[in-house]
């Protein structure tokens, strides 16, 4: 199943690719990957996505957990998340589609960001499904250039990854 | 008191306040700095080997013998790179060694420079952890936690990469020894007392319980945690190879090794138990044969220092993790004297096929067998000499045949199986222990691959005695074609120099030893002589190391030797 793996990392020269060398050397595929910054200065936020089944989502937290620069992991999959992708789509339009395009983006509450006399730009912030399915029905009109993000996640409620017991 | 120092001399200052008083390694261009602040520091003997894979060896070496971290240095590209082996080896079995690069100059990091190469980037998967220092302000505290994070935990190789820039600067500098702080490690991990409790249940109700000790007994300091444990509760051990020495092997209760050539019975006895104690070892394929068939029957506790071995090859039904001696000072006072009076029984019942036996059996006509070589040595020695083997078969009759009773006094390469560990090795164990004996018992093959260290031993006065187990083959690799490749011996077979005269070319001496009656006259000769002594032992060609466990079959799947083999 898709597991969604948040860590918490010092932000130091190297440690992304000591996360993604972890990935490679150990066989484990990763469907997304999204670096950001956090609220805290020094801190930067990995969200991972990895096809995996629990046993192998465990072997990947403990190795993550070697590395002298991550802080905490935390396995975001069966607890009450938030996560969201984001994706910006380049969809060609005429004078005769566009109105419809227009809809589309309406109904998924996307948004149009920029337009040319052949084209639209569309941004859109959901679930990988949701962003999926949206694709899917802008495909017939010739998807020109795609962008997207990976997933960022964060649970419900006010528990947060710094209440996270590593020992666990 | 602050003190205007290059990054060179920060960096020597530091590694004596740390305690370091051997470093193994080779100068170049992009280590220069460092070599010539060298004889500011006479407190810290410097070794120069002949080849930078020796380095890396020596230091693992003498981190094994004396628990202390080991150190190397080498130069940038070629230097750096040929540390690699040995870096991958200490990484393997986890041994505490720091390595210190040169690199080139930070303007010219990333662009090609001469000797220039990713040494972070190389070694990244084969390091514990790793750094590039361009700023001397940094420097000293990324080498205080280096030696911090490769002798903590579960202890590994730390690579520290200097620009030659931080080694040149200059600046007011004195010794910070506050406490490291790295918040994302975290080596002090403990049991809790409900998985305490939950492991004593489980020791009270097994009727046919075994340890299987390993590395991480010697590496935490629990030989007497282990010894008290066994005894109160009689439980046998059976060890790894990397585990030899962690308990005594005239100890009663110690079965011996085990694995793909481990004892016949320690093998079975592994397969018939219905608790196995795991601790500090982890489940090695070469130790554990098809997982489908291993210990079906058994619960199984692991104790272990590095949460990621936790079910990584055996399910296990309790882990213990943290650091081995507390996790057994916390188990200890709880568990209640027992008897498996029935259970030791059946092992000695079936402890009649011992690999002792196996020799004493084995004709006796004249020829040199490596077993047997290895046993006069170890009655010859009376089992007291540190041991360092490469690796092949002469390993593995060493495993079997010195029987040593002392810890951290059984010194070869387990995870990584590196040919060459040898002889440097060997360097690095006399420098660790200068009063203790040292023998290196090693094949014709491997020692091939490092001999140019004799010059290094030469030059350092070094006093080693040394065991070539001459068979004429890469014996283990031709012991598979044996078995499992219908006896092609394809690229086995191996000429060699005469060794007696490589060692008199290196200023050493040496005896050849061809008939069975002269072992331990050699053997009393070699240790006479006051500097390094080399015997070469010409062996039978095609003997084998038994019993064996065929890669991937199960554990009490063993090829026995056959009944006179001998006679080949």
């Amino acid at each position: 199943m898709q597991h969604v793996i948040v860590v918490l990392v010092e932000d130091k020269p190297g440690v992304a690719n000591r996360i993604s060398s972890i990935f490679r050397r150990r066989g484990f595929n990763i469907s997304s990957l999204t670096v950001s910054p956090t609220e805290q200065p020094g801190t930067s936020r990995f969200t991972i996505v990895m096809e995996s089944d629990k046993r192998d989502a465990y072997r990947l937290k403990s190795y993550l957990y070697k590395l002298i620069n991550v802080l905490r992991v935390d396995d975001l999959t069966e607890k009450p998340n938030v996560n969201r992708d984001m994706a910006l789509v380049k969809v060609a339009a005429n004078n005769t589609n566009r109105t419809e395009i227009m809809q589309m983006v309406e109904v998924y509450r996307a948004r149009v960001v920029d337009v040319a006399n052949e084209a639209l730009v569309v941004e859109i912030t959901g679930t990988t499904d949701k962003i999926d399915s949206f694709i899917e029905v802008l495909r017939p009109y010739g998807i020109i250039e795609m962008a997207a993000s990976g997933t960022v996640a964060l649970t419900r409620g006010p528990a947060s990854v710094y209440s996270i017991d590593r020992a666990s | 008191m602050k003190r205007k120092l290059n990054g060179s001399e920060i960096l020597w200052e530091t590694l004596q306040n740390l305690g370091v008083d051997v470093v193994f390694g080779y100068p170049g261009g992009q280590n220069l700095p460092i070599f010539d602040a060298m004889s500011k520091y006479p407190a810290i003997h410097q070794v120069l080997v002949r080849h930078e894979q020796g380095a890396a060896h020596a230091a693992d070496g003498y981190a094994r013998v004396s628990g202390r971290v080991g150190v190397a240095l080498a130069t940038s590209g070629p230097g750096a790179t040929n540390l690699v082996t040995g870096i991958a080896n200490a990484m393997m079995d986890s041994i505490p060694t720091v390595f210190i690069t040169g690199q080139v100059p930070s303007h010219l990091i990333g662009y090609d420079a001469f000797q220039e190469s990713d040494v972070t980037g190389i070694t990244l998967p084969i390091t514990k952890h790793n750094y590039l220092v361009t700023d001397v302000n940094e420097l000293s505290e990324v080498v205080r936690e280096a030696f911090y994070i490769a002798a903590t935990g579960r202890p590994g190789p730390v690579l520290i990469d200097i620009a030659k820039n931080a080694q040149i600067a200059s600046i007011d500098w004195e010794y910070d020894d506050s406490p490291i702080q790295l918040p994302g490690y975290r080596p002090d991990m403990r049991p809790v007392e409900k998985d305490i409790e939950h492991a004593v249940e489980l020791i009270k109700h097994a009727k046919r319980p075994l340890i299987l000790a390993g590395h991480g007994v010697l590496i935490s300091g629990a030989m007497d945690e282990l010894k008290y444990f066994a005894e109160t509760t009689h439980t046998p051990v059976a060890m790894t190879l990397l585990g030899l020495g962690c308990m005594p092997a005239s100890h009663p209760l110690n079965l011996g090794m085990m694995g793909m050539h481990g004892e016949a019975w320690v093998n079975h006895a592994i397969q018939e138990c219905d608790l196995l104690l795991a601790m500090g070892m982890r489940f090695d394929d070469r130790v554990t044969g098809d997982l489908k068939t291993y210990a079906q029957n058994a619960k199984k506790i692991h104790f272990e220092v590095d949460p990621s071995e936790i079910n990584k090859n055996v399910k296990v039904d309790l882990a213990l993790i943290g650091d081995l001696r507390e996790s057994l000072e916390q188990l200890n006072p709880h568990v209640p004297s027992l008897e498996h009076g029935e259970w030791l029984k059946f092992i000695n019942g079936i402890h009649h096929e011992s690999s002792q036996r196996d020799i004493q059996n084995a004709p006796d006509d004249g020829l040199l067998r490596a077993p047997h070589v290895i046993n006069d040595l170890w009655r010859h020695t009376n089992g007291d000499a540190i041991i360092v083997t490469d690796v092949g078969q002469h390993q593995m009759w060493t495993a079997q045949y010195y029987k040593t009773d002392h810890p951290n006094s059984f010194i070869t390469s387990g995870g990584l199986g590196t040919m060459g560990f040898g002889l440097p090795a060997a360097m690095g164990a006399k420098f660790a222990s200068p009063d203790r004996e040292v023998w290196l018992v090693v094949g014709d093959g491997g020692f091939q691959m490092t001999s140019m260290e004799l010059q290094t031993i030469f030059q350092e006065g070094l006093k080693i005695n040394i065991a070539i187990i001459n068979n004429g083959y890469l014996g283990m690799v031709r012991q598979w074609q044996e078995f499992f490749y219908e006896s092609r011996y394809n690229n086995t077979p191996i000429t060699s120099p005469d060794f007696v005269k490589l060692a008199d070319a290196h200023g050493l001496v040496g005896q050849l030893v061809t008939q069975r009656k002269d072992i331990e006259s050699a053997i009393e000769w070699a240790r006479q002589q006051p500097g390094t002594a080399l015997l070469e032992f010409r062996v039978v060609g095609e003997d084998a190391v038994y019993p064996m466990v065929p890669a991937g079959a199960s554990l009490h799947q063993m090829i026995r030797r056959p009944v006179h083999a001998g006679t080949k």
